[in-house]
């Protein structure tokens, strides 16, 4: 009874909607005045907030300049300096290994979720406990990570140091693994996110290919590597140009864990910008950093555009 | 065409309201002086959360300045340390700094300087201040002979140390480098991590670094080297930053030092896990009157001054420096009840900081007219008889040099740079000023 009196007001307000609302949307959509009207709110907000300062960075970039006192205009010469400056290449080759370790984990990512979406026993309770690290702020998660590498007194180097590690590493402040100590949160911090994407994906292919893959004498893991796998294919180009623009601009966990630190060595290009402007007010020069740093960014993502590209268009 | 054109007239509309509505918020903010009212609006920096005692004496002193003084009301802004340095950056760009508001020493203050944003107050001090700030204080906030800020706090760096602990294992506080070299290796045989240092922040190894190069090579080498009459190469220099490594060496800091943030290692010896820490007045409350520590922790708490190294140095020479001071914003239009309120606060706070909020202000102070705990009285008197405070190297240097300082301690420390290269890394960055 409650069922059929919905699909009736849905079929009602249905064929209102063809009736008068299609003609009005028409006749909406046909007037310049009224599309702009609609679409000023947004592309005024995205201009004041990204596109004047992405130029703005730029053009400031231009300038030697404290932040604070009068600009000189020095044309170039903050971005050569920043071309020949070892210490931003070598903050740029962190954010670089960080988007390899980020596009390796996808993978570890996409066998979760296909374990995920095959209706296994408490897959919904898993999939919710995968999420949690998103809903912590990064801040949070450093802090939480802080205590865990604590090389006295934190979690893991307790359990080393009682199943025998008489020395077991000081993760934050050694030099050699300082940066792979902090991929393990932030790639730990994004595990949820990309396991609900693939999880969406997965769920969203007809169940009657996979039923009849099965009746055709499929194992499960030709049915994933041939049948799934294949079909999901644009969402997982998605998900690596997502993961490797996500590294290369990445800051908050490195900031607040070690500030780029021992001297540097677990710099990247986000947190050596921020360093240059607002620790040395040398806020040129950071400008300069993060125009290069976007332009880096623009062609990654562009040869990863062209590289994942899929021509044939996926119809169920 | 037509439609061109209304997107045209339509987009600038649009972008002329959001002028309007963001221009009115300050329009009407200095329509109070109409009124015969002078509002002098007053910035600081400890909110009522993390520093109360603090934040409720700011709050008297401007209630009784208000009282003296009809017709003028402050009007506070309170921010956290890290978002005030943001927002002071952000407003003086756009040039509607406060008029009082809080500034650091030196380095920090060249830019604003340069941009000819603060005032000088060179008269204030002669008229009102005179002889009561603690030499060298005041002159830390100045520029080529002109003063632009009035100091409000002093702190000085003491090695503070766990009697209890010491005790335990048989063990005297170390006066010479000597004996804390056989202090760090009794204690590591006894299996305890003997200093907390919290090197992610690299300050705090800096003051190791700049003791022993004030022990080694006397006061003004150090201060010498940062304003280029004296070269980091000088050999008491380099000397210094090899006594760090053998300390390195020794095992004397605790583990994983360098990805330590100083609040870690304030915990690891406020918990008993490390005898000792270097580490500034500012600290004092947590050793004597907050009531959040344990009575019996506080009670085990002593100081000593800086050991001196190979039979050198004077133990009476110290590093510190001021903390905060005040400003005064040169744009301000209230500027003369501004430098009434800044003096006027600086006397009061002289006279209240102390006692009630733990603070050791720049001006001087009478310890025994007041009522304090035994080690705030001792620490006035080191101060009353100190020979010489240098001022924090990271405060002095300019923000640019500071940041390859406070890198290239870490370098040193983690034992990835020589003494030789830590030297010449300073070289090469005080030589492109």
């Amino acid at each position: 009874m409650k069922r059929k009196g919905h699909i009736l007001i849905g079929g009602l307000s249905l064929s209102i909607f063809q009736n008068m609302g299609l003609n009005a949307m028409n006749k909406v959509m046909s007037n310049k005045l009224h599309i702009a009207l609609y679409i000023a709110p947004a592309l005024l907000l995205v201009s004041v907030l990204v596109f004047i300062p992405l130029i703005l960075s730029g053009y400031y970039g231009l300038m030697d300049w404290d932040g604070i006192g009068a600009k000189t205009f020095i044309g170039l010469e903050n971005y050569i300096n920043g071309i020949q400056d070892s210490k931003f290449w070598d903050s740029a080759l962190h954010s670089f290994l960080l988007a390899v370790f980020s596009t390796l984990s996808l993978a570890i990512y996409l066998a979760v979720s296909i374990i995920l979406a095959s209706k296994i026993k408490g897959a919904d309770l898993l999939r919710k406990i995968y999420l949690i690290p998103m809903l912590l702020s990064s801040v949070a998660i450093a802090q939480l990570w802080i205590k865990v590498y604590n090389p006295s007194s934190g979690i893991l180097n307790t359990f080393l140091r009682s199943i025998g590690i008489e020395n077991p590493p000081n993760w934050l402040a050694d030099p050699a693994i300082v940066l792979f100590a902090i991929f393990i949160p932030i790639l730990w911090q994004y595990a949820g996110f990309y396991i609900l994407i693939y999880y969406a994906a997965l769920k969203n292919i007809p169940e009657s290919l996979i039923e009849a893959a099965r009746i055709d004498g499929a194992t499960p893991f030709q049915i994933a590597t041939r049948i799934k796998l294949p079909l999901i294919k644009e969402v997982v180009s998605v998900t690596i140009v997502l993961a490797i623009v996500g590294s290369l601009k990445y800051f908050d966990l490195i900031y607040v864990m070690t500030a780029g630190g021992p001297n540097g060595a677990s710099e990247v290009m986000a947190s050596y910008m921020y360093k240059l402007a607002f620790n040395s007010y040398n806020f040129g020069y950071g400008s300069a950093i993060g125009f290069l740093l976007l332009i880096i960014t623009m062609i990654v993502t562009a040869i990863v555009r062209k590289v994942t590209a899929t021509k044939e268009r996926i119809e169920y | 065409m037509g439609g061109k054109k209304t997107l045209t007239v339509l987009s600038s509309a649009l972008a002329a309201s959001l002028l309007l509505t963001a221009c009115s918020g300050s329009g009407s903010e200095d329509a109070s002086s109409a009124s015969g009212e002078t509002e002098v609006k007053f910035m600081h920096l400890w909110p009522e959360g993390s520093s109360k005692k603090h934040y409720d004496v700011v709050n008297e002193i401007i209630a009784d300045f208000e009282a003296e003084n009809e017709g003028v009301t402050i009007d506070l802004e309170v921010l956290s340390n890290e978002q005030y340095k943001d927002k002071l950056r952000v407003l003086s760009t756009s040039g509607d700094l406060p008029d009082v508001g809080m500034t650091w020493a030196a380095g920090f203050l060249e830019p604003y300087v340069g941009g000819n944003m603060f005032a000088p107050l060179d008269d204030v001090i002669e008229e009102e201040l005179s002889d009561a700030f603690v030499p060298g204080t005041a002159e830390a906030y100045a520029l080529d002979g002109t003063t632009y800020g009035l100091p409000l706090e002093l702190n000085i760096v003491s090695l503070y140390y766990n009697n209890a602990m010491f005790e335990e294992y048989g063990l005297e506080a170390p006066e010479t480098y000597e004996e804390l070299l056989e202090v760090v290796d009794a204690f590591n045989e006894e299996g305890v991590q003997p200093i907390a240092l919290g090197n992610r922040d690299a300050w705090t190894g800096s003051l190791w670094y700049m003791y022993l190069a004030d022990r080694l090579g006397g006061a003004d080498t150090l201060n010498k080297a940062i304003d280029r009459s004296g070269s980091f190469e000088d050999p008491a220099l380099v000397e210094a930053a090899a006594k760090v490594q053998e300390l390195v060496d020794r095992d004397a800091f605790v583990n994983g030092f360098n990805g330590l943030a100083d609040e870690e290692a304030k915990s690891m010896f406020m918990s008993e896990q490390a005898p000792m820490y270097l580490i500034a007045t500012w600290d004092l409350p947590n050793y004597t009157t907050n009531e959040s520590v344990p009575q019996e922790f506080r009670d085990s708490v002593d100081y000593m001054n800086f050991p001196t190294v190979d039979g050198e140095g004077d133990t009476q020479s110290f590093v510190g420096g001021p903390g905060v001071g005040l400003f005064v914003a040169e744009e301000s239009e209230v500027k003369e009840e501004a430098k009434d309120f800044a003096a006027y606060f600086v006397k009061a706070w002289g006279e209240q900081a102390v006692e009630k909020a733990g603070v050791i202000p720049a001006t001087k102070v009478d310890a025994a007219s007041l009522d304090l705990p035994q080690m705030y009285i001792d620490i006035l008197d080191e101060l009353n008889n100190a020979s010489n405070i240098t001022l924090f190297a990271d405060v002095q240097m300019s923000p640019d040099t500071a940041q390859v300082h406070l890198d290239s301690i870490q370098a040193l420390f983690g034992n990835e740079m020589t003494p030789e290269e830590f030297a010449k890394a300073h070289e090469d960055a005080l030589s492109k000023e």
